[in-house]
C-alpha cells in the first residue's frame, strides 16, 4: 500500500493538496487539503453592508460574478428591495453572470484540464501554414518548454492531427473567453471584478450600441461553442471512453438554481430561474425540491470547534481549533438534509433534465446518443465535463434571447434605505455550483457574514457520520495505472473544476503521518 | 541569427484570489498567448517556468522547476508575485509544496526566490499594499512584499503593479520596460514604487464625467448621470490611467457603467477608503485643492 501525495494540484484556481492511497493499483482512499487562508468572512465584519458585494468577490478572481450576484441577492432580501428589481436590471444581472459562465467553462475545458488530454508537444511535427501553430512549433524548437513541461507522461491517446487541431483551439480559446470578458465589460464595467451588479439592480441604463456589441460578440462565442467546443468535448470522449467509467462520486446532486426569469417572486427557492432549484438521486432520477433550512455544515473532521459543528449557515461560526484529533482539513463539510451531494454543472443539468426543462434534456439526450452513452455515464469524470459544455450551450442561447428583450433608456435600478438590522440570504450558482451567502446586520453594519461555495460541497472532507465528501467518494475505487503518473487522479479532481480560494477558510502546518512514498 | 534569450519567470500565487492571473489573461496586446509561445520583446522570450493556474505539470515536478531555475539562473529570473504575503502563525496560513516531511510557507518561498531574483514585480494590490486580505482585523499577518522584503533584509528592487485586479497593460507594460530598457532608473517609479508611466494621474483628472463636477452636477442615486463623488466616487484620490487605457480590450471602465471608482490601486483599498459608497471626506478632497462646492 503506497500514497501519493500531489502538491500543488495546478489548473485549478487556488491551492489545494490531495493525498489518494492506493493498494493493488487501485485507490482506497482519498484526503483533500486546501492550502491557504485569507479570512475573508472575518475581514467583512463591521463593515458597510453594501461593501459585501464588493469584498465577496475578491473571493475568487475566477468566478467573481458568482459572489457578486450571491452577495447581492443576500443584501436585496436584507434591504428588503427583492422583488422590485426592475426587469432591465434583472436580465442585466443575468447577462454578466451568464458571461462570466461562458468565460469560465470554455477557460476550464481548454486551459485547465485539456492538458491532461492533448498532447501540446505534437505540434513539433507541423507542416502547414496556421500562424498559431507555427508560433507553438518555433517555441517547441527554441526547447524552452515551460509552462507545458514537465507533466505527467504516458497516456496521451489523441492523434497527432487531433492533438495539433486541439492545440488549434486553445489558442483560439484564449481569445474566445477573453471576449467573453470584453462582453461581461459592456454592462459590468471591468472583468474581473465587475462593478455593475448591485443591491436594487444595476448600475447603468442600456443603450443600443451596448445590445448590438454584446449581442455580436455572443454569436461569436456561440458559433465556437456550437463548432469547437462542443466537437472537442466529444472527441476528447471518444478516445477517453473509459473516463465515464471513473470519478463516479457521491450520486446525489444539488442546484440553488441560477438565471432569475422573474424579479418578482422574493423566495428564492420558488423564483422561476432558467436553470431550477432542486435535489436529485443518481439511483432514481427524480427530483425533489430544495429547502433551505436543511443545509448545515459539519466539522467533525476539520480544524474547527466540535461546537461550532450541524450549524445552518445563518448561524455559521468560524472557531478554528488548530490541530484538533481526527481533523485533516480546513474546509468544513456541507450537507443536505445530512447526505453528501455533488454540486456544479452536472447537478444543475440533472436537476433541469429530471424536471423536464425542454432544452436540457434535448441536449444532454443528444449528446448521450452521439456518444452511444448511457444516462449514468454522466456520473463520471467525462460525464462533468459534458455537461459542462452542454450548459455552456444553453446558457449562451438563452442569452441571446435575454439581450434582446433589454429597454434602451428604462430604469434598472430600485432605491431601498440601509437597515440597523436585518437578516439576508442569497442562494444562487456560480460556475462552479451552489453558492450561498448569509448576511446578519446590526447597527448598520454586518455583524455576521456566512459564505457556502460550490468548492466546499465538493473538496469536503469526512462528516460527523465519517462519510467522505465529492470528490474524495469520486477518487474511490479509481484505477491508477502508473503511480509516478497518476493522470486519473487529476483528471478526476479536475471534472470538478475545484476552486480554493473560495473554499478554504484555514490552513495551518500539521504533522503527517502516514507517507510512505510520494510521487510528484 | 542570434539565438532568442530565455528570460525565466516564476509566478507564485500567495494570499490572493488569482485575479490578477486572470486579468493577465486578458491582454489584448501582445495577446497572453505571444507572452507565453512568441518572442514578447525582439530576441527575448519569457520562459514561464511556474505558475499554478496554467502549467501542465502537478506536485513535485513542478517544485524542482522552482528549485533549478533557482539554482541555474539566479540573479537572473524575474519573480511574480500575486497575493500578499501571510506572515502569522510563521506564516502557516499560506503554504504550497512540502520539502521531506515540512509543508513550505508561501513566506519561505517568496523570500528565498525572492532574494535571488533580478527583479520582482509585485502583481495587484495584494502584494503591492497588502489589499483585501490584510484589510482588519487583518487575520492572516498578510503584508505587501515590499514590506516583507524589508522585515526580511532582501534588497531586490520591487516593481509595484497595482490594481484589484491589475489592468493586463501594466503587467505587460512594467515587464515588456525591463526587457528593452533593464530595470527602472530613479524617477521611473513614484514613492509608491509603481512605474508613473501608468499610476501617474487621478482618475478624476481625465474622468467623462469630470465635467459634472465642474459644474456642480452629482449623480443621487447609482444608475444616474452626473458626477458619483456623492456615491463614494474615490477617482479624485486614485492614481491610475483607467479613463484613458480602458478595460478589458478597451471596452469599458468602472466609471463607464455608471460605477463610482473604489481606489482599487492606492494602498487605502479596502480599509481607508471604505464605506465605497460613501462620499470622501472634506479633509481628503482638500489634499487635492478641489471641492464639489466650489467646483474644480
Amino acid at each position: 500500500m503506497g500514497k501519493i501525495v500531489i502538491d500543488p494540484i495546478t489548473r485549478i484556481e487556488g491551492h489545494l493538496k490531495i493525498e489518494v492511497i492506493v493498494d493493488d493499483g487501485e485507490v482506497k482512499e482519498a484526503r483533500s487539503s486546501g492550502t491557504l487562508f485569507r479570512g475573508l468572512e472575518l475581514i467583512l465584519k463591521g463593515r458597510d453592508p453594501r461593501d459585501a458585494q464588493r469584498i465577496t468577490q475578491r473571493i475568487c478572481g475566477v468566478c467573481p460574478t458568482g459572489h457578486a450576484m450571491a452577495s447581492t441577492l443576500n443584501l436585496d432580501s436584507a434591504f428588503g428591495v427583492d422583488g422590485k428589481i426592475p426587469e432591465n436590471g434583472r436580465i442585466i444581472r443575468n447577462l454578466i453572470l451568464g458571461s462570466n459562465y461562458l468565460q469560465s467553462h470554455i477557460l476550464h475545458f481548454y486551459h485547465l484540464a485539456a492538458l491532461d488530454y492533448v498532447d501540446v508537444t505534437a505540434v513539433a511535427g507541423y507542416e502547414g501554414s496556421d500562424p498559431g501553430l507555427n508560433s507553438v512549433k518555433r517555441f517547441i524548437e527554441r526547447g524552452e518548454l515551460g509552462p507545458f513541461v514537465p507533466r505527467y507522461e504516458g497516456d496521451y491517446r489523441l492523434s497527432p492531427e487531433t492533438n495539433r487541431q486541439a492545440v488549434a483551439h486553445y489558442l483560439q480559446a484564449l481569445d474566445i473567453r477573453r471576449k467573453a470578458h470584453e462582453m461581461l465589460a459592456l454592462f459590468g464595467g471591468k472583468m474581473p471584478h465587475n462593478v455593475g451588479i448591485v443591491p436594487g439592480g444595476v448600475t447603468e441604463v442600456p443603450t443600443v450600441d451596448k445590445i448590438a456589441a454584446f449581442l455580436w460578440r455572443l454569436n461569436e462565442i456561440r458559433s465556437f461553442i456550437d463548432t469547437v467546443y462542443i466537437p472537442d468535448v466529444i472527441a476528447v470522449a471518444t478516445a477517453y471512453a473509459d473516463h465515464f467509467q471513473i470519478g463516479r462520486g457521491c450520486g446525489r446532486f444539488l442546484s440553488y438554481g441560477v438565471f432569475d426569469l422573474d424579479g418578482s417572486e422574493t423566495n428564492l427557492v420558488k423564483r422561476k430561474r432558467l436553470l431550477p432549484s432542486g435535489t436529485v438521486a443518481a439511483d432514481d432520477l427524480q427530483p425533489k425540491d430544495l429547502e433551505p433550512a436543511k443545509i448545515h455544515e459539519e466539522v467533525r473532521h476539520s480544524w474547527y470547534a466540535d461546537s461550532s459543528s450541524g450549524r445552518h449557515p445563518s448561524q455559521g461560526e468560524t472557531s478554528p481549533q488548530l490541530g484538533k484529533d481526527g481533523a485533516y482539513s480546513w474546509l468544513k463539510s456541507p450537507r443536505y438534509d445530512g447526505q453528501v451531494h455533488e454540486v456544479g454543472p452536472l447537478a444543475r443539468m440533472l436537476v433541469a433534465y429530471v424536471r423536464g426543462n425542454e432544452t436540457a434534456k434535448s441536449l444532454v439526450d443528444g449528446a448521450l446518443s452521439a456518444l452511444e452513452a448511457p444516462v449514468t455515464a454522466l456520473f463520471s469524470a467525462l460525464g462533468r465535463h459534458a455537461a459542462r459544455a452542454l450548459e455552456t450551450k444553453l446558457v449562451a442561447d438563452a442569452m441571446a434571447g435575454w439581450v434582446l428583450q433589454l429597454k434602451p433608456g428604462e430604469p434598472v435600478y430600485a432605491e431601498y434605505e440601509l437597515p440597523d438590522e436585518a437578516e439576508g440570504m442569497g442562494l444562487t450558482e456560480a460556475a462552479r455550483g451552489a453558492l450561498g451567502h448569509w448576511i446578519s446586520i446590526k447597527d448598520g453594519r454586518i455583524a455576521n457574514y456566512q459564505c457556502v461555495v460550490p468548492t466546499t460541497w465538493n473538496a469536503s472532507p469526512r462528516d460527523d457520520r465519517d462519510q467522505p465528501g465529492p470528490i474524495e467518494q469520486a477518487l474511490q475505487g479509481t484505477k491508477v495505472k502508473d503511480e509516478s503518473n497518476p493522470f486519473e487522479v487529476v483528471r478526476v479532481v479536475r471534472s470538478f473544476d475545484p476552486c480554493l480560494a473560495c473554499a478554504v477558510h484555514l490552513i495551518t502546518p500539521k504533522g503527517r503521518s502516514l507517507g510512505e512514498f510520494r510521487v510528484s | 541569427m542570434a539565438k532568442t534569450q530565455e528570460r525565466p519567470v516564476i509566478w507564485l500565487q500567495a494570499a490572493g484570489c488569482s485575479g490578477c492571473s486572470v486579468s493577465v489573461l486578458n491582454s489584448v496586446s501582445p495577446k497572453i498567448q505571444n507572452v507565453l509561445v512568441d518572442e514578447v520583446v525582439p530576441g527575448q522570450h519569457v520562459s514561464l517556468r511556474f505558475h499554478p493556474t496554467v502549467m501542465a505539470g502537478s506536485g513535485e515536478m513542478t517544485l524542482e522547476v522552482i528549485e533549478e531555475t533557482k539554482q541555474q539562473s539566479a540573479g537572473a529570473y524575474f519573480l511574480v508575485v500575486e497575493g500578499a504575503v501571510p506572515t502569522a502563525s510563521g506564516g502557516g496560513y499560506g503554504t504550497l509544496g512540502e520539502r521531506g516531511d515540512r509543508e513550505l510557507t508561501i513566506a519561505e518561498q517568496v523570500e528565498d526566490l525572492g532574494r535571488k531574483a533580478a527583479a520582482v514585480i509585485a502583481l495587484g494590490t495584494c502584494a503591492a499594499f497588502g489589499g483585501i486580505p490584510a484589510g482588519k482585523p487583518n487575520p492572516t499577518g498578510c503584508v505587501s512584499v515590499k514590506a516583507f522584503f524589508d522585515s526580511k533584509g532582501v534588497a531586490t528592487p520591487v516593481i509595484n503593479v497595482p490594481g484589484c485586479p491589475p489592468h493586463p497593460d501594466w503587467f505587460v507594460g512594467a515587464l515588456a520596460s525591463v526587457l528593452l530598457t533593464g530595470l527602472p532608473k530613479p524617477g521611473d517609479l513614484d514613492a509608491l514604487l509603481r512605474p508613473k508611466a501608468f499610476y501617474g494621474p487621478l482618475v478624476h483628472e481625465h474622468c467623462p464625467r469630470r465635467a459634472y463636477f465642474d459644474e456642480g452636477k452629482f449623480a443621487k442615486k447609482l444608475s444616474d448621470p452626473g458626477c458619483l463623488l456623492e456615491l463614494g466616487c474615490k477617482g479624485p484620490v486614485t492614481h491610475a490611467d483607467c479613463s484613458l487605457r480602458l478595460w478589458n480590450g478597451g471596452v469599458n471602465w468602472c466609471i463607464g457603467v455608471g460605477s463610482p471608482c473604489h481606489g482599487c490601486v492606492e494602498p487605502g483599498f479596502p480599509d481607508v477608503l471604505a464605506p465605497l459608497y460613501e462620499k470622501l471626506d472634506e479633509a481628503t478632497l482638500a489634499n487635492i485643492g478641489a471641492s464639489p462646492e466650489k467646483g474644480g
